[in-house]
């Protein structure tokens, strides 16, 4: 009998060489006259063995990492394929204390089957949701969805169930479902994660919210910096419609939901909701006003409900389990887990999910390992580039969205970037403002015109100009943007640049006096 | 325009047109084939679909992705954004525009190689990244950039 040898299609893994170890894997085997089932699977998120490849053995999943095509000879000689030891060898996969630490519900599978398998997907407890939504009322569906406490995972943490509600009562001929696969947040890749390396969780999760509200098309907005995903995607789409999961009839219910998948081009701005059905409608990416609410007129002007990737890819288990399952994880109304991402300078980079109310110093210290550089970790930015920059002090708030908005932050997206103490934290205040004056769609005036003074005034902060009468221009410009800006890019770019003044003055040259009230 | 890009344009145009939503497709399908969208076949998209010439090159000038001009064989995506920055991405960033010697938005004068800015490429906890035509390429120093491009180059 042929082993099997699993190794990542992620697309970071295949950043670090994961093909080429595939490759080079493939052929000793060949040289060889070994018989091995080469599987690509996701990754497990633990970036700093990949690319980490697996043997399946009797007594479970064998992992080696990170693996390079020189090691691959000397893990053939070791008999690696039989579990034996080499100095890449890391144990059971599932034993190792980062994977084992965490709560996996959204990426229960992700890392374990071959993403684009039907028959492996339900062989892992897939299609279950999907099974209970067909044989429940769309009301009992939504029910569900709103029981579990589901909130918006992209960020604004807005309550699934009462979106869904809303298009499920709008009556119109044709609904959509969009996911918002538009992970332009820096710092973040649990989407890219999903469509890599589940992509069908993601599919089901659609196709119940289809079934749930009465829409019959779906659209994956995805960023054009993904072209891995897109390639995954698609084969994952193809694979559901042969097997009757998709299409016109799904399993003999009558009932229909299509899905195609449509690429972005590059504008950060269309991560943001309506915006991204100017998009996806092919126009600029130009954020509409609300209301109308998308829910009542959204993709041309249809009823639409636009949910997150990891939104979506958590309806399965909610449909499978019930509402109640997913309600008992997390805290306060942080319901269920959220997958981090811990990047930028960290020992141990990866996906860690968990329950919410963890504190961001287990996850930077007891996961990540503290920085890369070994020196002190100075600063971490949670939630993308729209996120505040929280001292050390910080460092013991629980990961749920109420406490983050209590210290005027945000956990958005869940993630976590952190900088060592050689971070100059005006240039990252200066450059929140540059982000901003490229990304703006230019509709609103703070946000357009704003953030070009913004970076303007930065450039004479950082160049410690007349700091009497830029800092407090600064903050008032910052006060505009908030307060007047048609969407989150301008009304939330004050965030990076005011906590880093607030927790970094040193950095702007200036005392702590010159603090906000 | 030469009469072969011409065809590609209008097979693409023939296929998609009746998409809902079919420009940002159709644009794709342009850049795919060309490398960049034409100005000169602006009006032909736009009378396809129904839309003003101003209507079409306002979508084409918004969004970074799209260009109106040819690209290098390969194009050099380099992330600024803040995971990259943390790992060093500013070195990498000057190494690359030297290595080059071209800034953001040209191409080396060889026709080998655009050279592009990029906000994330979700690729942040292997920082800093580098994305070459598709591929993703992780954890690259300057050296590490010397060599693929070096690859890269020797196999023109």
């Amino acid at each position: 009998m042929s082993i099997t040898v699993y190794v990542p299609c992620d697309s970071s893994a295949v950043s670090l060489g994961a093909n080429r170890v595939a490759n080079a894997i493939t052929q000793e085997a060949q040289k060889r006259g070994i018989d091995i089932h080469l599987v690509r699977n996701g990754s497990r998120g633990m970036y700093w063995l990949e690319p980490m490849v697996e043997v399946a053995t009797s007594n479970g999943r064998i992992a080696f990492g990170p693996v390079q095509t020189s090691d691959v000879a000397s893990l053939f000689d070791a008999d690696f394929l039989h579990g034996g030891e080499h100095t890449l060898s890391l144990g059971l996969t599932e034993a190792l204390p980062y994977f084992q630490k965490q709560q996996r519900l959204t990426f229960a599978r992700v890392g374990i089957t071959d993403p684009v398998s039907v028959e492996d997907y339900i062989a892992h407890e897939g299609y279950r949701g999907l099974k209970n939504a067909l044989a429940l009322s769309q009301a009992d569906v939504v029910k569900h969805v709103t029981d579990s406490g589901l909130r918006g995972r992209g960020g604004a943490a807005f309550p699934t169930g009462i979106k869904w509600n809303t298009v499920l009562n709008t009556p119109a001929e044709q609904k959509y479902i969009i996911c918002n696969a538009d992970e332009g947040d820096s710092g973040t890749f649990s989407d890219r994660m999903i469509m890599e390396g589940d992509p069908l969780v993601l599919i089901e999760g659609m196709t119940i919210a289809g079934l749930a509200v009465g829409a019959t098309q779906g659209y994956i907005y995805l960023r054009i910096e993904y072209p891995h995903a897109y390639d995954i995607l698609n084969t994952a789409i193809a694979n559901a419609y042969a097997l009757g999961y998709l299409g016109d009839n799904i399993q003999g219910s009558g009932r229909g939901f299509h899905l195609e998948v449509r690429q972005g081009a590059g504008a950060y701005v269309c991560g943001e909701e309506t915006s991204l059905m100017e998009s996806l409608e092919g126009k600029r990416g130009l954020v509409r006003f609300k209301p109308p609410l998308p829910a009542i007129s959204g993709l041309f002007g249809q009823p639409t409900v636009v949910n997150n990737v990891i939104s979506l890819a958590s309806v399965p288990i909610i449909l499978d389990k019930g509402g109640e399952f997913y309600r008992d994880f997390g805290m306060g109304r942080s319901r269920g887990t959220l997958p981090l991402q811990l990047a930028g300078n960290l020992k141990y980079p990866g996906l860690v999910e968990l329950a919410f109310g963890a504190t961001l110093r287990e996850v930077l210290y007891d996961f990540g390992g503290g920085s890369a550089t070994g020196r002190p970790i100075r600063s971490v930015q949670v939630g993308g580039p729209l996120g505040a920059y929280l001292p050390e002090s910080q460092f013991d708030t629980p990961l749920d969205y109420e406490a983050f908005t209590e210290i005027w932050a945000v956990l958005g997206h869940g993630g976590i970037v952190a900088f060592d103490d050689s971070v100059d934290m005006a240039e990252m205040a200066k450059y929140s403002m540059e982000f901003c004056a490229e990304e703006s769609c230019g509709k609103c005036t703070p946000c357009r015109i704003g953030s070009t003074r913004g970076y303007e005034v930065m450039t004479e902060v950082v160049n410690k100009r007349n700091l009497d009468k830029n800092i407090p221009l600064l903050r008032s410009l910052c006060d505009t943007m908030l307060n007047g800006s048609l969407c989150a890019l301008g009304g939330m770019t004050p965030y990076p640049v005011l906590s880093a003044l607030n927790h970094f003055p040193e950095d702007f040259g200036v005392s702590a006096e010159h603090r906000a009230a | 325009m030469t009469e072969s890009n011409q065809a590609t344009i209008q097979a693409i145009l023939t296929e998609l047109k009746d998409k809902k939503g079919a420009l940002l497709p159709i644009l794709h399908a342009v850049q795919n084939a060309l490398s960049y969208i034409p100005p000169e076949s602006i009006p032909e998209i736009a009378q396809a679909l129904n839309l003003s010439r101003a209507e079409v090159h306002g979508v084409i000038s918004f969004y970074h992705y799209f260009r109106d001009t040819p690209a290098g064989k390969h194009t050099v995506r380099v992330c600024r954004a803040e995971s990259c920055l943390a790992m060093d991405g500013r070195a990498l960033e000057t190494h690359v525009k030297e290595t080059l010697g071209v800034e953001y938005h040209e191409t080396t004068p060889d026709g080998l190689f655009s050279l592009e800015a990029v906000y994330c490429l979700g690729n942040c906890a292997c920082s800093p990244a580098v994305q070459i035509d598709n591929d993703v390429h992780g954890r690259v120093s300057p050296q590490g950039f010397d060599e693929i491009i070096a690859e890269l180059g020797a196999s023109v």
